[in-house]
């Protein structure tokens, strides 16, 4: 359904006038280069709910900006249906904030139909049942169709936003964060309607979260990220049953549980470097309890350890 | 060493006083951590600044009493209460921001705090602000206490927030939400330099949080509030793993670990009613599957619920 290959996307800093100056004059001053997506490869199959976890900084977000289309990678291509993504139906983006992605100033029927009137999926006429259809759909009551977004719950925002992307009759989904502002009983409600839209349109989802959690329960696949680069794709099961990157076992590890009662936490060291100034070799050695003198020198390479399970580390070489 | 007694905090709303904290008693003793765990609009916070005695114009406490070391901080003078914070008790937020100014070094922010409350040379003063980041875990201190905030991660922001409630070795801590803004890696460090600091210098730690698994691996005790009640409490085993409220048990179950994978959460039907409109009676009346007649009138507090039909 969705293919990214070799997908890599960096933001510069254009050096300012007094910056060119210098360098005019020779001082050396380089621009600032930031690699969010470095090289990144898979693919997500139809009807297929793939995770992306990492942590702030890795690129995920960014990621998830260039599978639907709304950021243009630097390098590498980006296929849908084994097309680039330029045609109706495009996929579409969940957003983490249900506020700050709702413009306030809009009725809900105005952000729910607005999508569908301008790419001509309804006509004037039916725009209205139409809305009324897609609130429904989402669990809300059709007599909110006037009703302004600071006139809702977080959850129901959350479902408005749910209800908007899916009025263009998408077939995939891309959920950046798209509980991690709700409470944990209305984030059940909002993780139990996206199973049931699955189930009913058929959808395929990316479904970017920082919460393992989250991820293990709704994910038939997770792909793990670590500044820029994919550190592990596996299964759900293998990958919480045994995670083969040790930046996935420290991930998983440092996870709270309910079920570890009273335990005494035993963190990583360090913290995550800046994307700006990334470390050699390996993004992950200097915090790796299990680096070796080649991992500063070279970058592992994603390869393949068992049959659709991949890991980017220097130990699996034996 | 904490008691807290019916304690009533209201806000003056147009729409007439709305209750944020009603009727909440517990008590804590020395070395002993205590969860406070909500949804947004529970009254957690609300409740963690009325200790402190923070809360501001349009809230006030209304009634019940907070006693701390044998001193009755409700309604003690604002000079006396300023002499107690930060020096005894100290508090956490969930932005570190909240703690540290922006314009000033973390060098001039931390001897302040020792000056305000102990007549030392600023040497000392210095030499205190090092020793308390060493504590929280930052690397060489003596040249990053001359950093400014900014120059932080936000990780290393909240430790130099944990190291300026650290600097008088308080009795009392009252942290709400530290770690929620937090990468989990990071979240797991403080964490740990949390329970740590905890068993080296004795003090009680009051945890305030939405995120029951955080609780379960740190807290002695967990406290369940809801619409601004404590709806169940008791040791985190107790509350965890046998449940008596049927909210408690909804929390629970709502948490993804604690579901089949892939297969529908169970929920909780509704949402938190608005703290402006609480049903008659027993305020989860509405959302419960187990309320009956009964439930209409408001439960008392026994058994370590506030509920006519606790489960269990």
């Amino acid at each position: 359904m969705l293919e990214l290959i070799n997908v890599s996307k960096r933001f510069g800093k254009r050096l300012d006038a007094v910056e060119r100056v210098a360098r005019a004059l020779g001082v050396k001053i380089a621009e600032p280069i930031v690699h969010a997506v470095d090289g990144v490869s898979f693919k997500v199959g139809r009807g297929e709910v793939v995770g992306l976890v990492g942590e702030s900084g890795c690129g995920k977000s960014t990621l998830g900006r260039i599978a639907c289309g709304l950021v243009v990678p630097s390098s590498g291509s980006v296929l849908y249906q084994g097309k680039p993504p330029a045609a109706m139906p495009r996929p579409q983006m969940i957003f983490q904030d249900p506020f700050a992605s709702l413009n306030p100033r809009m009725r809900v029927e105005e952000i729910v139909g607005e999508a569908p009137l301008v790419h001509g999926l309804v006509s004037k006429m039916e725009i209205r049942n139409y809305v009324d259809e897609m609130l429904r759909q989402v669990g809300l009551d059709p007599s909110y169709r006037k009703r302004y977004p600071h006139q809702f719950s977080g959850g129901q925002r959350a479902r408005i936003g749910i209800a908007r992307a899916l009025a263009v009759k998408p077939e995939f989904l891309v959920c950046d964060e798209a509980v991690a502002a709700l409470d944990v009983s209305i984030q059940a409600q909002v993780l139990n309607l996206f199973l049931d839209l699955r189930e009913r349109l058929g959808l395929t989802y990316l479904f970017i979260s920082h919460d393992l959690g989250v991820v293990r329960h709704l994910a038939q696949r997770v792909v793990v990220m670590y500044l820029g680069r994919v550190v592990e794709i596996a299964t759900t099961a293998d990958l919480y049953a045994a995670p083969n990157h040790p930046y996935t076992q420290a991930l998983l590890a440092g996870v709270p549980r309910l079920d570890r009662q009273r335990r005494t936490y035993a963190p990583i060291k360090g913290e995550i470097p800046s994307p700006l100034a990334p470390p050699s070799g390996c993004h992950f050695h200097p915090r790796c309890p299990r680096a070796m003198e080649r991992c500063k020198r070279e970058v592992p390479a994603l390869r393949e350890i068992a049959p659709g399970r991949l890991s980017a580390c220097h130990l699996n070489d034996g | 060493m904490l008691e807290v007694r019916d304690l009533v905090t209201e806000f003056a709303t147009g729409a007439g006083a709305v209750r944020a904290v009603d009727e909440v008693s517990f008590e804590l003793k020395p070395k002993e951590i205590l969860g406070i765990v909500g949804e947004s609009g529970s009254g957690k916070s609300v409740l963690g600044y009325s200790i402190l005695g923070l809360v501001d114009s349009p809230g006030r406490i209304i009634s019940g009493s907070v006693r701390f070391a044998g001193q009755e901080l409700v309604g003690m003078p604002d000079a006396a209460m300023r002499r107690l914070r930060g020096k005894r008790i100290a508090m956490i937020f969930q932005d570190p921001m909240m703690t540290l100014n922006p314009v000033l070094s973390v060098e001039t922010q931390m001897v302040e705090t020792v000056l305000a409350h102990d007549d030392v040379s600023r040497k000392i003063a210095v030499e205190r602000s090092v020793e308390s980041l060493n504590l929280v875990g930052i690397a060489s201190p003596a040249s990053r206490l001359e950093q400014y905030p900014h120059e932080f991660s936000g990780g290393m922001r909240q430790r130099v927030a944990i190291a300026i409630a650290l600097l008088h070795r308080p009795d009392l801590i009252v942290a709400d939400e530290p770690t929620t803004a937090l990468d989990v890696t990071v979240q797991g460090q403080i964490l740990y330099e949390m329970q740590r600091l905890v068993r080296e210098t004795g003090a009680a730690l009051i945890w305030i949080t939405h995120d029951l698994s955080v609780v379960a691996g740190l807290a002695d005790r967990v406290a369940v509030m809801y619409a601004g009640r404590i709806v169940e409490e008791g040791s985190a085993d107790e509350v965890l793993y046998a449940p008596r409220h049927p909210y408690t048990r909804g929390l629970l179950d709502s948490v993804p670990a604690n579901n089949e994978g892939r297969a529908r959460l169970r929920q909780i039907p509704g949402m938190t009613p608005s703290l402006a409109h609480l049903p008659v009676g027993c305020s989860f009346r509405e959302r419960c599957s187990r309320a009956d007649a009964e439930c209409l009138l408001a439960p008392d507090f026994k058994n370590r619920t506030r509920c006519h039909h606790p489960l269990c």
